[in-house]
């Protein structure tokens, strides 16, 4: 194993989002982290002093086996239109598309690791009609292949792992690295699309804030609303790989506890959810879409039974702001 | 005469490329190019106008809130709904703690690093430039990077997550603060203020944001403890290095007014040319793209009609970017430009001498610092957690819809039509696609283009130093230009 990991990170069709995230990284920071795991970054479009010719010489020396290449990171999709030509997006002081830059390079490295939906599966880049017509680095939405094919393996002999998410939590990205650095990054780390199970094992539903609101199926009606989201607002929680309620993000956060629904955004596919994104689809009233590993029948059952249960603390607080009723204090009796 | 192609140009958000024609030691020409196109304006056709709250956040990780904050104006402009003063104040601060974010972003990561290349090496401020800015291993990115991430705590409370937030909303926020919440926000924020009274200012923000002409800037200077902060550093470096007088563009200034309060911006909407400020006409708005990888129509439409068709192989094409015009000017936006329109006096000041320059931009952005940092404690004071902080309304089946604001980098437009309850249209245009715009059918330069003319060139360069300096004072946003 090396002393020193050289990492290389590159952007290509994405937001930049998922860097701008991993600076929010804390306790360490992302750079006292990279440092602790004995991580150099050759290069990194945000963190770095070099530009122009002095990035592509770096590329160039990678590309000539001059620098050894541990882990290259992509984050953003990988922009192969128009008609496969890659020219939507060309490196910058290069002719050459980014995705030629990006398959050459991943066959020199270790370890590819795609950073956020967009390089794993494509992302919110191929949404809609995919202008761009946009793919993940190993998947094009669900289905294996994307840029690399179906059998690509890095050098150390993995396929491309997927931290996926829009964006990542910073800790998804740095604690994955530091596995990687440690050696302790393997096959069995990943779930089947390629997510680090150290996050992708957990639903967000797991710590869910409005556990007792969903318990009763006291439901949220209109933003801002207190109540479970998944009857009305679009919440997919249930279903969504991600510890987002067990480690909060930006200190105490999380996209339930800002008050909307969760998109599933770690998914293929998340991107267009075939409905609006907040508002649950529903079949003769009754939503669609059961939580993960819950028999049909039982969740119909115990819904209407929780329903018909609901305390009247639950019923009015689901749909206000702000708590109106607060729970009943039971004193251990007069002493 | 030498043609030179730099990139990938770093510490800009997404991916640039400079083209330059170097003469006698100076920029002789130079053409921006935006080199990556994703078509959000495309994907939202046809969809259900809500979704634009889910897709627009996610065009820019760095300006995410923005977009939001664009959107939700947008479809409220349909909706003809008016968020209650509590969903102004929360969406006021979610926005402006990503805009400081930025700010302190820009300046600790992505501008001050330049300064510790080796062609500086014999200036006197070097050696303590070096330590402190020097890329990834600086002293002063890991003071900065925890103050950044403790202030945007905020986000943790007021939005769920940053980037890519949900909370905003057209009629609102949904995230409704209780009273303990207004404590933990006020202590997060003077936490944040501390770290810029120590660090960035080495003073009070109230003091910083008193200054009012250049010579009180200059004198400012003269003490220690100003002296060495980081800002002060910075300002010895300006005037040691002439950044007064570098990267000048056409210093006719826009800005489309931010932070409305019972629906007044704290900072006013307009345009400042020649020392005066006048009132913005947004129908003057037209884009032009005849140098665009960009299907065109025969004359600049203004974005209300405007179409988005990429051809990358359009004859006069060199960038993906379209060439945003006002009444067929070119304009220059962001802190500096926002700060002019509103009538700040140092800003006023340094600009009536000196114009859009290096030096003043970045004034510009580190003063908004202090500004808004006392804005932003008002703000959370003035939330009334028992009132409401969302309004509910319909969606109109056939209806149009503008939302114009200012991100960190400067004026940002959402032009909406909806028919049949889905998008018809949707027309974005993005602060740095002002200002790195590409030439217009009149050959008019964007506004960098018309900043690096004349920058000076050092024997033996391959990538100018102050090519970059230019380029970097606008804190560009390239994957917010083309969207």
């Amino acid at each position: 194993m090396p002393a020193k990991w050289n990492l290389l990170w590159l952007q290509s069709g994405g937001c930049g989002g998922c860097t701008l995230s991993m600076l929010n990284a804390e306790s360490p920071d992302v750079l006292t982290s990279f440092e602790a795991s004995g991580i150099h970054v050759l290069w990194h479009p945000s963190l770095s002093l070099e530009t122009g010719q002095a990035v592509v010489d770096i590329l160039r020396d990678i590309m000539e086996d001059k620098i050894r290449l541990d882990i290259l990171c992509l984050e953003g999709s990988v922009i192969r239109g128009p008609n496969n030509t890659g020219k939507f997006h060309k490196l910058a002081g290069t002719d050459d598309p980014m995705m030629d830059w990006v398959e050459k390079l991943s066959a020199k490295a270790a370890y590819v690791v795609a950073v956020g939906t967009c390089a794993a599966y494509g992302g919110i880049t191929s949404g809609g009609g995919n202008p761009s017509d946009a793919c993940g680095l190993q998947y094009d939405g669900e289905k294996e292949g994307g840029l690399l094919g179906k059998s690509f393996q890095a050098k150390s002999g993995l396929r491309v792992v997927n931290i996926a998410g829009c964006p990542t939590h910073p800790g998804w990205v740095t604690e994955t690295l530091a596995q990687i650095a440690l050696g302790d990054f393997n096959e069995q780390s990943m779930d089947k699309l390629g997510r680090p199970k150290s996050y992708a094992d957990q639903l967000v539903h797991h710590g869910c804030s409005r556990n007792e609101f969903y318990e009763f199926k006291a439901s949220a009606e209109k933003p801002g609303d207190l109540g479970c989201m998944m009857e009305n607002m679009g919440c997919v929680g249930t279903q969504a790989h991600a510890d987002c309620n067990i480690r909060p993000w930006n200190g105490e956060g999380s996209c339930i506890r800002g008050g909307y629904a969760c998109i599933n955004c770690t998914a293929p596919k998340f991107e267009e959810p075939g409905h609006t994104f907040t508002q649950t689809p529903k079949i003769g009233g009754i939503p669609v879409g059961l939580p993960t590993d819950m028999p049909k029948a039982w969740f119909v059952a115990l819904a209407s039974l929780s329903k018909a249960a609901t305390p009247e603390r639950l019923k009015k607080n689901a749909v206000a702001e702000h708590v109106q009723v607060a729970p009943t204090i039971h004193l251990k009796g007069k002493s | 005469m030498s043609r030179r192609i730099i990139g990938p140009f770093n510490r800009v958000e997404g991916d640039l490329e400079v083209q330059l024609d170097i003469e006698d030691g100076k920029v002789n020409d130079a053409w921006v190019v935006s080199p990556m196109y994703r078509g959000f304006e495309q994907m939202l056709q046809g969809k259900n106008p809500m979704d634009a709250m889910s897709y627009v956040p996610r065009i820019c990780g760095i300006c995410s809130v923005a977009q939001s904050v664009a959107a939700a104006y947008a479809i409220a402009d349909a909706q003809g709904v008016q968020m209650p003063k509590n969903g102004e104040l929360a969406t006021n601060l979610i926005l402006a703690n990503e805009n400081m974010a930025d700010h302190l972003t820009h300046f600790y990561m992505f501008f001050m690093p330049d300064f510790t290349r080796e062609v500086y090496q014999l200036e006197s401020w070097y050696d303590k430039v070096k330590t402190r800015f020097t890329a990834v291993k600086g002293t002063a990115a890991k003071d900065m990077l925890p103050a950044r991430a403790q202030f945007m705590h905020m986000m943790g409370i007021l939005a769920g997550k940053w980037p890519h937030t949900l909370s905003i909303q057209p009629g609102g926020t949904s995230r409704a603060i209780t009273a303990v919440e207004k404590v933990r926000l006020l202590a997060t924020l003077h936490q944040f203020r501390v770290f810029l009274e120590q660090t960035m200012f080495g003073d009070d923000l109230e003091n910083i944001l008193s200054l009012s002409s250049a010579t009180q800037l200059e004198s400012w200077l003269d003490n220690d403890k100003h002296s060495q902060s980081d800002f002060g550093l910075f300002l010895q470096i300006a005037i040691s290095l002439d950044l007064e007088n570098m990267g000048r563009a056409s210093d006719r200034f826009m800005s489309f007014g931010v932070y409305p309060i019972e629906n007044k911006p704290v900072f006013a909407s307009g345009v400042w040319e020649h020392g005066e400020a006048y009132p913005l006409q947004e129908k003057s708005i037209k884009e032009d793209l005849s140098n665009s990888w960009m299907l065109n129509a025969l004359e600049p439409k203004h974005p209300r009609e405007g179409v988005t068709i990429p051809d990358p192989d359009m004859q006069d094409g060199y960038t993906w970017c379209k060439a945003p015009r006002l009444s067929g000017e070119v304009v220059e936006v962001g802190a500096l430009a926002r700060q002019v329109v509103a009538g700040h006096p140092l800003i006023n000041d340094l600009v009536n001498q000196s114009g859009g320059n290096v030096q003043n931009r970045i004034v510009g952005r580190l003063l908004e610092l202090a500004i808004v940092i006392l804005e932003m404690e008002s703000w959370i004071k003035d939330v009334r957690p028992a009132e409401p902080f969302y309004h509910l309304t319909s969606m109109p089946d056939e209806a149009e819809g503008v939302g114009l604001m200012e991100a960190a980098r400067g004026s940002l437009g959402h032009w909406l039509n909806i028919k049949k309850g889905r998008i018809l249209n949707y027309q974005i245009i993005a602060p740095t696609t002002w200002n790195f715009s590409p030439r217009d059918s009149h050959g008019k330069r964007g506004a960098l283009e018309q900043a690096l003319l004349g920058a000076p060139i050092r024997e033996g360069e391959d990538t100018p130093v102050s090519v970059q300096h230019i380029v970097r004072s606008f804190d560009p946003c390239m994957v917010c230009t083309v969207h």
